[in-house]
């Protein structure tokens, strides 16, 4: 078994990210059982960008809530940057998703009542970094995603281009192994599209490990590498969306 | 994350919801202030009583004649003379009873006083001299009764500012004359207003006469040897047991009574009268203080209620929190910083309350309210306590949300 996928020998020399071995994800409801995932081994490597695809129903959901520690496979392992997180406490999940992921949503999910500097702040409020050192770090990353000018407005103030890159400051401000964006442009109109999955491009050209899922061609043809979910397998992995799309 | 940030937190989320949080706070806020209010309204009735026990004289005894038992009949309370003005000279003597200070024996009757053509029907008490000291009497104009009055068996009065008002009207009574059983009295003074009464008797409408000239000259009788009462003064408040057991032992003595339970008087002191006001006080005051406990109880459930919706309302915030890393411990003392918060504030709006209205409220009812800071201190610490035992369970309820299921929430 080919536990490093078909670019693993590519990537051999680099620094394992993700490792899921026979990963399986059940849920009950009242008496049936619905397998999400089915036995899913996939492997990502520092510095990759892969966007997890695939029509609703097909269990990208479910494998982005395991990557990001928000919810524990049922089978297999999960090691997150060497680390087996599949049978961790609830703490140190908590931990694991405050210094080892940064999320950017589809709904933003920014807090209404914090400005954008707080709301960039709050997982490192989260990791116990010092007042001097949250602010400055903040507004690096405000910087970054060019809303410098923007520190002190609340999320209803900006409008949704502006606030999903609230959000990947506020993903990328714990400098985390791995970013996880799940639809991250679900909600945004095409320039503001453009914008965001730009931000992330750049994000991976500077070195850092981003996942995407999405169910949009055109969206998943920004990653270098697409892993196409299908009825809870992984369906197809190729490095480009072409190889699906025909 | 620290302590600041999650206050901060907490009242962020207080503030963002206004008109709930303060609906929740006015639930807290009516407790405390019941609470304080029936505290200092319990408090300021027993300083009333204490004030008017002790406007009755201070370190007072009062001896009255008890029951007798006579052919294995036992009499009632009063039912027998058994007090004399020898049993009272007795206790005047410092070898006997070193700590009284001062005894007063009284003998009471009614009694019709004519000046002209008015007259006025009052309590007229046949005392010596230490009687004003012992019940802690002062003149208004005047002079109150001498040892020499008593020597003499003077035909004089002292009246009480109510029986003067009666007889005379806002004319200085003193150098007058008025006519009691046909013996005429010269009024050598009036009493100050005692300021309050016991019981049904008015302390303010009486006419003190000498002791001797009561027993020789207007009553007749039994009222030659009998008293009604003696009143004695203890030298001090820390000799007043001491000096109950004197009086005690000499009565007993001098009745030859060997058993302390036949005796045939009744010592009272001020701190049994005391002692019977305050337990009735207290009833009341428990009963008030515990139906502001239910109300404080029902602001306490208003809190969980409150949380409990915000736990429900803010399911993606809590969600989105823990994706960033929030530990279930830093949910639980977020929403629990929120519930002591609003507990806090509720009780210190409360006490606000309560000292204003403490302040107020005299003016309305006829009863004076004490503030006392325990009773508010308390009840502060109680409405932050109220706010976090309340806020327990929906904490760790918003604390076991997973945060999947939480994000999942539109």
């Amino acid at each position: 078994m080919d536990l490093l996928g078909p670019y693993g020998s590519d990537h051999s020399s680099r620094q394992e990210v993700i490792r899921l071995e026979r990963v399986s994800k059940v849920y009950r409801t009242g008496a049936f059982e619905v397998a999400a995932l089915r036995d899913v081994d996939l492997t990502i490597h520092d510095g990759e960008f892969v966007a997890i695809a695939g029509p609703s129903g097909s269990g990208k959901s479910t494998l982005m809530h395991i990557l990001g520690c928000l919810d524990v496979p049922t089978a297999g392992r999960y090691y997150l940057a060497g680390e087996d997180v599949s049978t961790m406490t609830e703490d140190d999940l908590a931990a694991v998703r405050n210094r080892r992921i940064g999320f950017v949503f589809q709904q933003f999910n920014l807090l209404p009542s914090l400005t954008a500097l707080r709301n960039v702040e709050l997982p490192l409020a989260y990791s116990g970094a010092p007042r001097h050192e949250r602010h400055e770090r903040a507004v690096r990353a405000l910087g970054r995603v060019g809303l410098a000018d923007r520190l002190e407005h609340r999320p209803g103030e900006l409008s949704g281009g502006q606030q999903q890159r609230v959000a990947v400051a506020r993903a990328l401000v714990t400098e985390p192994a791995l970013i996880l964006a799940d639809e991250p442009t679900g909600n945004l109109d095409s320039v503001s599209t453009r914008d965001v999955l730009g931000l992330l491009q750049d994000l991976h050209d500077s070195g850092r490990t981003v996942v995407l899922i999405t169910h949009e061609h055109d969206v998943a043809s920004a990653a270098g590498r697409v892993v196409n979910m299908l009825d809870g397998r992984v369906h197809q992995d190729a490095d480009t969306v072409e190889v699906w799309t025909r | 994350m620290n302590w600041l940030d999650t206050v901060k937190t907490g009242l962020d989320a207080i503030r963002s919801h206004r008109l709930r949080s303060g609906l929740t706070m006015l639930g807290i806020l009516i407790g405390i202030a019941a609470v304080i209010l029936t505290v200092g309204l319990g408090e300021g009735a027993q300083a009333q009583v204490r004030d008017q026990i002790n406007s009755l004289g201070t370190n007072l005894l009062v001896v009255s004649p008890g029951s007798v038992t006579s052919g294995g009949i036992r009499g009632g309370f009063g039912s027998a003379n058994t007090l004399t003005k020898a049993d009272a000279d007795a206790l005047g003597s410092k070898m006997v009873a070193p700590d009284v200070a001062q005894v007063a024996p009284s003998t009471q009757s009614q009694g019709t006083l004519t000046v002209g053509s008015s007259n006025w029907t009052t309590s007229v008490v046949g005392t010596t001299p230490p009687w004003a000291a012992v019940r802690a009497r002062k003149i208004d104009s005047g002079r109150f009764l001498t040892a020499d009055d008593e020597n003499t068996a003077a035909a004089v009065v002292v009246l009480g500012p109510t029986t003067s008002q009666q007889l005379f009207g806002a004319e200085n009574p003193v150098g007058q004359t008025v006519t009691l059983n046909n013996v005429p009295l010269q009024v050598v003074g009036v009493l100050q207003s005692s300021g309050s009464s016991s019981g049904t008797a008015n302390n303010d409408d009486t006419a003190v006469v000498p002791y001797s000239t009561a027993a020789q000259r207007l009553f007749g009788g039994n009222a030659r040897t009998s008293v009604n009462a003696i009143y004695l003064s203890a030298s001090s408040s820390g000799t007043l047991s001491a000096a109950y057991q004197e009086v005690q032992n000499e009565l007993l003595n001098l009745h030859h009574i060997t058993n302390s339970n036949n005796a045939d008087f009744t010592i009272t002191t001020q701190e049994s009268l005391l002692t019977t006001a305050n337990s009735v006080n207290k009833t009341l005051t428990v009963l008030l203080g515990g139906i502001a406990g239910i109300s404080l109880l029902v602001g306490g459930i208003g809190v969980m209620n409150i949380m409990l919706v915000s736990v429900t309302e803010r399911v993606r915030e809590i969600g989105l929190r823990k994706a960033l890393g929030a530990r279930p411990r830093v949910i639980r003392r977020q929403f629990l910083v929120e519930a002591s918060v609003l507990g806090l504030a509720g009780g210190i709006l409360g006490a606000l309350i309560g000292m204003i209205g403490s302040g107020v409220l005299p003016n309305f009812i006829n009863s004076p309210v004490t503030l006392s800071p325990t009773a508010t201190v308390g009840a502060i610490v109680i409405a932050i306590a109220i706010g976090l035992a309340f806020g327990v369970y929906p904490a760790s309820r918003a604390a076991r949300l997973a945060p999947i299921d939480a994000l999942r929430t539109e």
